[in-house]
């Protein structure tokens, strides 16, 4: 069963194959994540066969293709929160998470990533929760982070 | 707003705003970039409003979410003008105060302000970050309501798209900037004059000028401190070029990570089309050219010129190969003049002061100025404008104030995974494209990462490349298995499992790579590998020869 919000973003694109990124975007931003009977219903109604739909959402890291936990949790792997300590604070969360970058904790409860460079560069290394940034931090405040989501 | 018809209605609009304005009026300024943005800017800016509120004074006093200022490492940073008083690293707490003393009385909040060995500076042209700089650029960044196109008009805003349009010919315009010896500031620092000169000569009716605003180089946020901090500025630009170039419709092209940049240029667009700076027969002039925001999923490669414009094509970004050059057969086929966000923002500059004025700035083949974001290991980290020609020295140590904590700085990286490494000792070497370049590190966007003693470059080489390694499209084989195979052997050493030979290895795999890759990506792949072997060799001995870890 498909959601009518998503079902609505594909509807504004019917029949417009060249909006095909645009409308898993939308779907991935809404959504968090792409079925497949969504790709289906995609590749049906812009008129793109689903073999492209999926190069497309295959190619972006963007495009998740499985359900991410309640919360997202970026480390920061851009160049500069690198040299300023980033590795350690990766080693820390996963640790603690008992998961590697990429993976979902067995509960739902945390996706990690590494995130690419967000620009701000001036606050590494960075811990993104949820899109909040956590700037400056060291390992020893990952636990005590980690612990305000549930 | 009445739509704008003539160049003399532009004249008027604009001494109407300036005459709707008092100059003593105190406008609060809180940049918005990035960095202040991630440390919640938005409470002191809410904190402002609700002191105004509270006091009555929300009409005599206007609070302003800016562009970047540029100086990251301390921000959120606040101005209040006229005076220019600036604090940094303010939180909402702070405000109260900020709002009792200051902006009522006058008087200095002065733990707020900033200090260094040398002594405190009040107003922000004082402070020595921004006094060394030459900003031609970032200045209305501090300026302007990046939501008001009345901000940029009051600073001059689109006086150079009147001049083109009513006082130049389309060739004209393409002379002037072929003077200016303007260069490509995305990357490969090509004369912006020819690409435009190869796009308006290519055959066809139907051309496209496009902003590169991707900006995916992990450092480098120079591109969206200009486009978020003034976006009519880069717009302008585009506008022009597509006068010049003989294109009626742009493309602006850039992440889809940022919702506010996309509220930004959405809202300039809507607002130059509303005063007809786009649209049909711009200030009379018969030229008629629309714009369309395009954005980006985010991959690396999708900056690349010939995969950015498969992309706005609704394809994956994957390149192809360049025998016939993107300003000849680009988006749809049709010839497509592409510059990146910066170039385009020195556009207007150009032709509103000529191409003379903007030879007097920069060095015999770098003409202008010069955004270089900050990263690393550096005291301030920020973004900052300098004339090119200035040395790697005076950015690194005369702006960014070297590294933290005295320790000393061992190398620099210009141009992210696709740059190079430069030791300390070549720091007197002059911010130019061509030097660079000869050096091995080319100046790329203008990312520049500071790495001191504690950094291993074997470590830092490795990291760039599982970051292309991530990134490559992975459809032609040079790229795909080159660097994925001098990855193996740099792992290797890493770990002081090198072997003999290895060098001579990933020299090899380097010539293959750079000479056989499709595109920019691939070609560059192994360029922080080149530049690290040719300063930081015997690092790479040392994993090798004398089986420990380079550090």
């Amino acid at each position: 069963m498909i959601d009518e919000r998503i079902r609505g973003i594909i509807d504004r694109h019917r029949g417009r194959p060249e909006a095909a990124v645009q409308v898993l975007m939308e779907i991935q931003g809404l959504n968090r994540w792409l079925p497949r009977e969504v790709l289906t219903e995609v590749s049906e109604k812009l008129g793109v066969p689903l073999s492209d739909i999926r190069h497309l959402a295959t190619f972006y890291k963007t495009f998740s293709l499985s359900p991410p936990g309640r919360h997202e949790v970026h480390v920061c792997n851009g160049s500069s929160c690198r040299v300023r300590g980033a590795k350690g604070i990766l080693d820390e969360v996963q640790n603690r998470l008992g998961i590697r970058s990429g993976e979902t904790t067995a509960d739902g409860r945390f996706t990690l990533e590494e995130g690419n460079c967000l620009g701000c560069c001036s606050l590494g290394p960075e811990l993104i929760i949820d899109g909040e940034h956590f700037g400056r931090i060291t390992p020893e405040q990952v636990d005590g982070l980690l612990k305000k989501y549930d | 707003m009445p739509r704008i018809n003539t160049a003399l209605e532009l004249e008027e609009t604009r001494s109407g705003i300036l005459a709707g304005r008092d100059p003593r009026k105190t406008r609060i300024a809180v940049c918005a970039g990035a960095s202040c943005e991630a440390s919640a800017n938005g409470t002191v800016i809410c904190a402002f409003q609700e002191e105004t509120k509270k006091r009555g004074l929300d009409v005599e006093i206007e609070i302003v979410a800016t562009g970047c200022h540029g100086f990251c490492e301390r921000g959120p940073q606040v101005v209040v003008y006229p005076e220019g008083v600036c604090y940094q690293r303010v939180c909402p707490g702070d405000v109260p105060e900020i709002f009792g003393e200051t902006v009522l009385n006058k008087r200095i909040v002065r733990r707020l302000v900033y200090s260094d060995s040398e002594g405190e500076a009040v107003h922000l042209e004082e402070i020595p970050f921004y006094r060394k700089q030459q900003s031609l650029l970032l200045k209305n960044n501090r300026l302007i309501d990046p939501g008001k196109i009345e901000d940029y008009l009051a600073q001059g805003g689109y006086g150079a798209l009147a001049r083109a349009l009513t006082e130049m010919r389309p060739e004209e315009v393409l002379e002037e900037i072929k003077l200016s010896k303007l260069r490509g500031r995305g990357g490969g620092g090509f004369p912006a004059g020819a690409k435009w000169e190869t796009a308006r000569r290519a055959p066809g009716e139907i051309k496209y000028v496009i902003v590169n605003g991707h900006e995916g180089e992990p450092g480098a946020f120079m591109d969206r401190a200009l486009f978020m901090g003034n976006p009519h500025g880069v717009l302008e630009g585009l506008i022009i070029g597509g006068y010049a170039v003989g294109a009626r419709e742009g493309f602006i092209y850039t992440r889809h990570d940022s919702p506010r940049l996309k509220a930004t240029v959405e809202r300039a667009l809507a607002q130059a089309e509303e005063y007809g700076f786009l649209g049909k027969n711009i200030l009379n002039s018969g030229f008629d050219f629309q714009a369309a925001l395009h954005l980006d999923v985010g991959i690396f490669v999708s900056g690349e010129s010939s995969a950015l414009m498969k992309s706005i094509e609704g394809k994956t970004p994957e390149p192809r190969s360049k025998y016939v050059r993107t300003s000849v057969s680009g988006v749809w086929e049709r010839p497509s003049c592409l510059n990146n966000v910066e170039t385009w923002a020195n556009v207007p500059l150009i032709i509103g002061k000529g191409a003379a004025w903007y030879n007097t700035i920069g060095t015999e083949g770098s003409k202008g100025t010069k955004l270089v974001s900050l990263s690393g290991n550096i005291a301030n980290a920020g973004v900052v404008e300098v004339p090119l020609g200035t040395t790697l020295r005076e950015i690194v140590y005369g702006l960014g104030g070297g590294a933290p904590g005295g320790r000393k700085i061992k190398a620099v990286h210009f141009g992210g995974p696709m740059g190079g490494s430069l030791p300390e000792r070549l720091l007197d070497t002059p911010l130019d494209f061509d030097l660079l370049d000869g050096l091995g590190a080319p100046m790329g966007a203008g990312g520049l990462l500071i790495m001191d003693e504690e950094v291993c470059m074997v470590g830092m080489t490795r990291y760039f490349l599982e970051f292309l390694s991530g990134e490559s499209c992975g459809k032609c084989v040079p790229c795909r298995e080159g660097i994925r195979q001098m990855l193996k052997v740099l792992r290797a050493i890493e770990a002081g499992e090198g072997k003999e030979g290895d060098i001579a290895t990933l020299e090899k795999l380097a010539w293959v790579t750079g000479k056989a890759a499709l595109c920019a990506l691939g070609k560059s792949a192994a360029a922080p590998l080149l530049s690290t072997l040719r300063y930081f060799r015997e690092e790479y001995e040392a994993g090798i020869d004398k089986g420990k870890r380079p550090l």
